[in-house]
């Protein structure tokens, strides 16, 4: 067996001269035009931080809409409007959010951002194997985003007045279908999906390339850095479950459109259908939020415990197990749907599986830093506080995982508060703790380490007082996607609206820390964090060279 | 000040743990938990999801207590040389069986609970513990169906003419609190199972998929346009119970509750009776057997 991969660095130095700068970054070519990975990779990284402040704009709309019981923005007693629309705003808002924070936030940032600057780099390769299609993949997004918040302005109904699409992320027909939703606004949502589907395939199918082919000489598969195996194993995801998610969506489309019959039950097809074809995507889909999060966890654990990476095949090897059981557990996003008992149960002990693989994980990660010599920076915080809030999500998810037990707890805000533990506080954890690992690799400048650990802790409190007591909620019934509850439900919604508050303190935070960096133009070290800092983007300058590796790295 | 925080959570709690003791089913402001259980295979579920809360919680306390020694012991500062090791294969192991275990344990009362609950009883244990097979007899069979945005509900009875109503929610401003009526729980004309029985439901939806749920009873199964999908339950213990809607179906998907009436079998056909003439009577005849009165439905607590 390998042992850990310990990349011994020759030929690298010296190459800073080779930066032919590119254009300037105020030259508009430079940007679209762009086949620079690292280039790229900041548009993706800004497209995300984008994206992501409206999407926590709409869930701040809904958890003060939520704060007491009552219509308050979203409705009126007295059956009006409010400020913010009727009911269906609301439903609309819920939608957005999710659809944006999961194709417009984190996919982007995880993989396009961080996944377009650090494959090429930790592998040693000059640029992706596919710069060109890299620039499309990129400008799809932006076209796609546009569609999606178009959508919100289009009538949601052939008639009325209502405007937007208000039938939650999973689009279920009939909701979804000219039943629910007769208007324009769900065509520009699939539209907008296609478009961003082809996105992730395109970038998937360059990273799955780039990683197989472009690999420095004597970088064997088993020496590769965690985080490129993350982005390896979440490209074959990306290429296996979209196309799904693509013919589901054009069945909806032709459905809407086309006069055919695929979810219309009037005419022999089956709404069930949907939710099979959109959770065969939808499971993987949540592996390709959080897989590249595993990988960038085990480089900080790694680099602040100044330890090697504990296990480093039985980690790549479970990254890559999860991604294969998650293509096989869709199902139990559908218990309550009139199963057969025989399915419930296959679905329940291939869902308890994946706790094995990601149990290694974890007590993998506690490994590295077991005998460390732990330095509390930044990044550090943040992968510390993910690999308990993970672990807070995951056992959770056990519990759902119980199809006896899911009957009651489907569709409530215990499911809510799960799958935020592991995204909102799983998978946004890891992509600050990526964020503050190599910002100032990726921009050259530091930034102050005070204020970014404040960033931390407000989020930290905040969003746990946001999420936790939603467990509480979903125990005692309250449903998902409730504009309005019953008044036994207050403390609990009071509480989590607090948290989002504290929560917004901490992105307060966030974009001090990032002023306070950009106007003090500290030039940042090529390693600040020392030696244990072993992956190939290390040798280079902060930032990297326009273009980096003229002469490849040769990893023994 | 701390320790003041604490102090009034705590008077908090106890006070909300006295005034639940007058409602049944419905959320408790401020719980923690399950809403009490209403039925046998409620309390079941309860039971199980207490085993997974003992096996998770532990878990969860685990990790945190590595994760806390690991920084109090491995820090730069109490550990300045790292040591290099990087594969131990017994630990490897043990942290690979030892879930595989755990999840071994927990499908041990999973399946037979979930197979319990799926599929409908052939028979009953009777008050002198004699087993008993189940007739027709034992059974009451209603249909709802999931519509935008309220339940219908018909009560087959094997003549030409089943009752049939809809329930709709009473809108906030005619919420009568001194009736015992609930904001956005409460409906018009309740639906009404007798105590005791096995109550089969089919469910279905006439335009977008809805969901069933009645948390007291622990259920929830989706209403879906060209599926029937069916439940079955047996509340022994008459009262009143609340659930909504749990599949997103448009805009006023948070206003179609479900109030769910239990009552004596007896009192249970004298309404059926009364509703068939007129729903009205029906629902007058229901207030005057069950009342929402605060003594009545503690002892629906009792369960």
């Amino acid at each position: 067996m390998s042992t850990e991969p310990t990349i011994k660095r020759e030929a690298v130095a010296d190459h800073h001269s080779d930066d032919h700068g590119g254009p300037k970054w105020y030259n508009p070519a430079r940007w679209l035009f762009s086949t620079n990975h690292k280039d790229i990779g900041t548009m993706y990284l800004v497209f995300a931080l984008f994206a992501g402040v409206i999407g926590t704009l709409f869930s701040g709309m809904m958890r003060v809409e939520l704060m007491e019981p009552g219509l308050q923005y979203f409705g009126s007693p007295d059956g009006g409007e409010g400020i913010w629309g009727n009911e269906h705003a609301y439903n609309v808002i819920t939608t957005m959010h999710g659809l944006i924070m999961i194709f417009f936030m984190v996919m982007p940032a995880l993989i396009g951002g961080f996944g377009n600057w650090f494959v090429p780099l930790m592998i040693g390769a000059p640029d992706m194997a596919m710069p060109r299609m890299n620039n499309i993949s990129f400008w799809l997004m932006p076209a796609s985003f546009a569609l999606l918040i178009m959508s919100m302005y289009a009538p949601a109904q052939a008639t009325g007045s209502d405007t937007g699409f208000g039938g939650g992320w999973v689009l279920y027909p009939p909701l979804s279908g000219l039943t629910g939703h007769s208007g324009s606004a769900m065509d520009l949502v699939i539209l907008s999906l296609h478009i961003a589907g082809m996105s992730s395939i395109l970038g998937a199918i360059n990273f799955i390339v780039t990683i197989l082919n472009m690999r420095a000489p004597g970088m064997t598969i088993h020496k590769m850095p965690l985080f490129a195996w993350s982005v390896l194993i979440t490209a074959f995801l990306l290429l296996l479950a979209l196309p799904v998610l693509a013919g589901a969506l054009t069945m909806l489309l032709t459905d809407r459109n086309f006069g055919s019959k695929f979810f219309v039950p009037e005419g022999g097809g089956d709404p069930v259908m949907f939710q099979h074809l959109f959770w065969f995507f939808g499971h993987p889909e949540v592996y390709i939020m959080i897989l590249p999060g595993f990988g960038i966890i085990s480089h900080i654990v790694s680099t602040f415990s100044k330890k090697p990476v504990f296990g480093y095949l039985a980690m790549a090897y479970a990254m890559a197990a999860i991604g294969f059981i998650g293509f096989i557990v869709w199902a139990h996003h559908m218990y309550t749907v009139g199963m057969n008992v025989n399915l419930k149960a296959y679905f329940v002990a291939a869902t308890m599986v994946i706790a094995v693989p990601t149990g290694i994980k974890i007590f993998s990660w506690i490994a590295t830093m077991w005998g460390g010599s732990i330095d509390f920076k930044v990044p550090m915080l943040w992968a510390i506080g993910f690999i308990f809030l993970f672990t807070v999500g995951g056992v959770t998810g056990v519990v759902l995982a119980n199809a006896g037990v899911d009957h009651v707890l489907h569709d409530t805000y215990y499911v809510v508060a799960h799958f935020h533990y592991v995204l909102s506080l799983g998978a946004v954890f890891t992509l600050f703790a990526g964020w503050y690992y190599w910002y100032e690799k990726m921009f050259g400048v530091k930034y102050n380490g005070f204020l970014a650990g404040l960033h931390f802790w407000f989020m930290f409190i905040g969003s746990n007082l946001i999420f936790f007591p939603q467990h509480f909620l979903g125990l005692q019934g309250m449903p998902r996607r409730y504009v309005d509850y019953a008044d036994g439900f207050a403390t609990w919604h009071y509480w989590s609206t607090m948290g989002y508050f504290v929560m917004l303190i901490g992105m307060a935070f966030f974009v001090v820390t990032m002023i306070e960096s950009i106007l003090r133009q500290r030039k940042a070290e090529a390693n600040p964090w020392g030696e244990s800092a072993t992956t190939l983007e290390w040798t280079l300058s902060s930032p990297p060279p326009f273009h980096q590796y003229n002469e490849l790295p040769r990893v023994k | 000040m701390r320790f003041q925080g604490v102090k009034t959570i705590m008077t908090i709690t106890a006070a909300l743990g006295a005034a639940s003791a007058a409602y049944a089913g419905q959320p408790i402001d401020g719980a923690i938990g399950f809403q009490p259980s209403a039925t046998a295979e409620a309390e079941q579920i309860n039971f199980f999801h207490n085993i997974l809360l003992w096996i998770i919680t532990p878990i969860a306390l685990f990790v945190a207590g590595l994760l806390l020694w690991v920084i109090i012991r491995y820090n730069s500062k109490s550990n300045p040389t790292p040591a290099k090791f990087s594969h131990n294969t017994a630990l490897e192991i043990a942290w690979t069986t030892v879930p595989v275990l755990i999840l071994i344990a927990i499908a041990f009362p999973s399946f037979p609970l979930l197979y319990q609950l799926d599929v409908e009883p052939t028979t009953t244990t009777t008050a002198s513990g004699e087993v008993r097979e189940l007739t027709e007899e034992d059974w009451i069979t209603i249909k709802t169906y999931g519509r935008q945005w309220y339940w219908s509900y018909i009560y087959e009875d094997g003549t030409d003419e089943p009752l049939e109503f809809d329930s709709n929610m009473i809108p906030d401003d005619l919420i009568d609190t001194s009736l015992g009526q609930v904001r956005t729980l409460s409906t018009d004309y309740p639906m009404v199972v007798p105590a005791g029985k096995y109550v089969r439901l089919n469910i279905a939806a006439s335009d977008v998929i809805h969901s069933w749920a009645m948390p007291a009873f622990k259920l929830k199964t989706d209403a879906i346009p060209g599926r029937l999908n069916q439940l079955w339950f047996k509340a022994d213990k008459p009262g009143v119970y609340y659930g909504q809607c749990s599949e997103l179906c448009g805009i006023r998907h948070a206003f179609m509750p479900i109030e769910l009436r239990v009552v004596p079998e007896s009192d249970y056909y004298a309404w059926l009776e009364r509703s068939k003439i007129s729903i009205d009577d029906g629902v007058a005849y229901l207030a005057q057997i069950q009342p929402l009165g605060e003594t009545r439905l503690a002892s629906a607590q009792e369960f």
